[in-house]
């Protein structure tokens, strides 16, 4: 199968410490990828290497984009390539508006799209255009701020990481609309979460532990083994499983 | 073109609206150079320029109990590539009255100007005096800028300044506001310059709370990229009860520029409360990373984040 995004075996240690251990992941185009973890287990440092952030660049390893190996490139020229992200903690900015924040990455700005984009993510147009993208935001509101930021920008590949943990964030419902809408606009998903409810919006999805990918295929089965067999990740490598017997997941 | 349009043309290009300088029903007075091309007094508003060597001495005088509903408006300009300018204002305004200046301060061709102004101001009892001034000052950074204010805020009256450089090159600032602050009056000083090649920036804001319940604030918002050096004194003395006071300065430093932050803060009367904060770094890194997400390349990231803290 021809991937979107491919990479290959890709490692990465930060200060020591181990924190991707060979991830080898492909997203078909147009797929909804659901990549379901604990917390620690190193999804979001697998979405900032994907994205090419300083510091995270893999020690071993390939990213491949569309055909391309991007590994090298800076997250300017893999975002020009149509990939972006959604982060999970948002950075604010003090005096930029929301709808210069959200107008910045679109290719043909019209208020139309803005107000649809903030009314995907159900913040009324009219009270959030003219407010600034500063931390009199909540930080639900800014995080739906940047899925509508996201999704105006139309790419071809969307990291959204964790868009439904925080407080007054979008609802499950709300987010399952938003990615339907962005993969009708022909973006492909990658939704990064901890939450296995969001799973059956995927179309495939992949289990993180310990910074590997232990299990890929259909979401509900994926979904049953994590809730299952899955503990929040502090037994190092080992997790007890039911029974009695130390098993790797 | 005549000077007044040519004066009328840089105002236009430094934000101003030539509009405003030629309807009578708005306050205004143009200065190009020591000669004054254009006042226009309005009820309740008096100006009387006088034209000296280098300059143009100026009494504002708004009458006790005058609300001005449109903000009167003053443009300065040298458009020759060198010149001296000396503005002096005295600015009375009156008990009870409301006013608001909009200030231009243009000098699109300086190679090698210098502007200096020093204002006298006086905020009657319960009056409110907004002052806003902007300044344009060309690519070449051969202008010298000396704005130094001392003000008088009387009982319950109220001042506010912002400066702001932010467009074209700095060359050298040297800004330095003082203000006097008696019971219940306010005083809001915000300075705001963007500074790059070698450009200086220099910016003093001392606000006395001399009287009970009396508030300051002095905030500045600087960014030097290149070379350029900046520094910031913001001071505040808390001298009578129950006064507040905050110095906020914000400076973001790119490149080999070098930024200074000296807040002091003094408190001669033990029921006054007053605060400082200060930060100086480099651009927010999740910030630029996020804005590159969106595909922009660094440099425009770095701009976008500075005009957003400039505009804050
Ligand atoms: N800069 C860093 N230096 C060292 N360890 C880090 C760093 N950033 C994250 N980690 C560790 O890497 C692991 C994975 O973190 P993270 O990718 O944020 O997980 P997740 O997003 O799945 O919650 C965690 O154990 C975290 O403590
Ligand atoms: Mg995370």
């Amino acid at each position: 199968m021809e991937f979107l995004l491919k990479t290959e075996d890709l490692h990465l240690e930060r200060n020591g410490q181990k924190i991707l251990r060979g991830v080898n992941m492909g997203i078909a185009p147009g797929q909804v990828y659901g990549l379901l973890g604990r917390n620690g287990s190193g999804k979001s440092t697998l979405a900032y290497t994907l994205m090419g952030c300083t510091e995270y660049t893999p020690d071993r390893g390939r990213i491949i984009f569309a055909g391309q190996d991007i590994t090298t490139l800076s997250i300017t020229e893999r975002a020009r390539l149509g990939l972006t992200l959604a982060w999970q903690n948002p950075a604010h900015f003090e005096g930029l508006k929301v709808k210069d924040y959200l107008t910045l990455g679109m290719k043909d700005p019209s208020l139309e799209r803005l107000e649809q984009a903030l009314s995907a993510v159900a913040l009324s147009p009219s009270a959030y255009l003219e407010r600034t993208v500063n931390d009199a935001l909540s930080s639900g509101e800014r995080k739906r701020i940047e899925l509508a930021a996201v999704y105006a920008m139309r790419p071809r590949l969307a990291i959204l990481d964790e868009p439904d943990s925080g407080i007054d964030v979008l609802s499950l419902d709300d987010i399952a609309r938003l990615i339907r809408r962005m993969a009708a606009e022909g973006t492909t998903v990658l939704l990064i979460t901890h939450r296995d409810e969001m799973v059956p919006v995927a179309d495939v999805a992949a289990l993180m532990c310990e910074g590997e990918i232990l299990r890929v295929g259909e979401p509900q089965t994926v979904r049953e083994h994590y809730a299952r067999r899955c503990r929040p990740c502090e037994v190092a490598t080992l997790v007890e499983a039911p029974g009695g017997v130390y098993e790797r997941l | 073109m005549s000077d007044f349009e040519a004066i009328l043309k840089a105002y236009e290009r430094s934000g101003g609206d030539p509009n405003f300088l030629r309807s009578p029903k708005v306050a205004s007075l143009v200065i190009s150079g020591n000669r004054v091309l254009g006042a226009n007094q309005v009820p309740g508003v008096r100006i009387e320029p006088e034209e000296i060597e280098h300059g143009v001495r100026v009494k504002v005088i708004v009458e006790p109990g005058t609300r001005l509903d449109v903000p009167a408006h003053l443009c300065f300009g040298v458009i020759p590539a060198e010149g001296v300018q000396e503005i002096l204002p005295e600015f009375e305004i009156g008990a009870g009255s409301r006013a608001e200046f909009i200030a231009h301060c243009t000098f699109p061709n300086a190679v090698n100007v210098r502007h200096l102004m020093e204002a006298r101001i006086h905020v009657g009892e319960n009056a409110t005096m907004k002052y806003g001034e902007t300044h344009y000052h060309g690519e070449a950074g051969g202008v010298e800028v000396v704005p130094k204010a001392q003000v008088t805020v009387d009982k319950g009256g109220h001042y506010s300044s912002e400066f702001a450089l932010t467009t074209g090159r700095v060359g050298k600032l040297d800004f330095d506001y003082v203000v006097d602050v008696a019971a219940h009056g306010v005083a809001e000083l915000v300075a705001k310059a963007y500074g790059y090649g070698n450009d200086a920036i220099s910016v003093k804001e001392t606000i006395r709370l001399n009287g009970e319940y009396a508030r300051g604030l002095a905030k500045s918002r600087i960014a030097v990229r290149d070379e350029a050096t900046s520094e910031v004194m913001g001071a505040t003395e808390g001298n009578a009860p129950f006064a507040r006071g905050h110095v906020d300065c914000i400076e973001v430093v790119r490149d080999r520029a070098v930024a200074n932050a000296i807040p002091i803060v003094k408190v001669r009367d033990d029921r006054a409360y007053v605060t400082h904060e200060a930060a100086i770094g480099t651009v927010n890194k999740k910030e630029l990373e996020t804005l590159m997400s969106r595909g922009l390349d660094e440099e425009t990231a770095v701009d976008v984040i500075i005009r957003g803290m400039l505009a804050g």
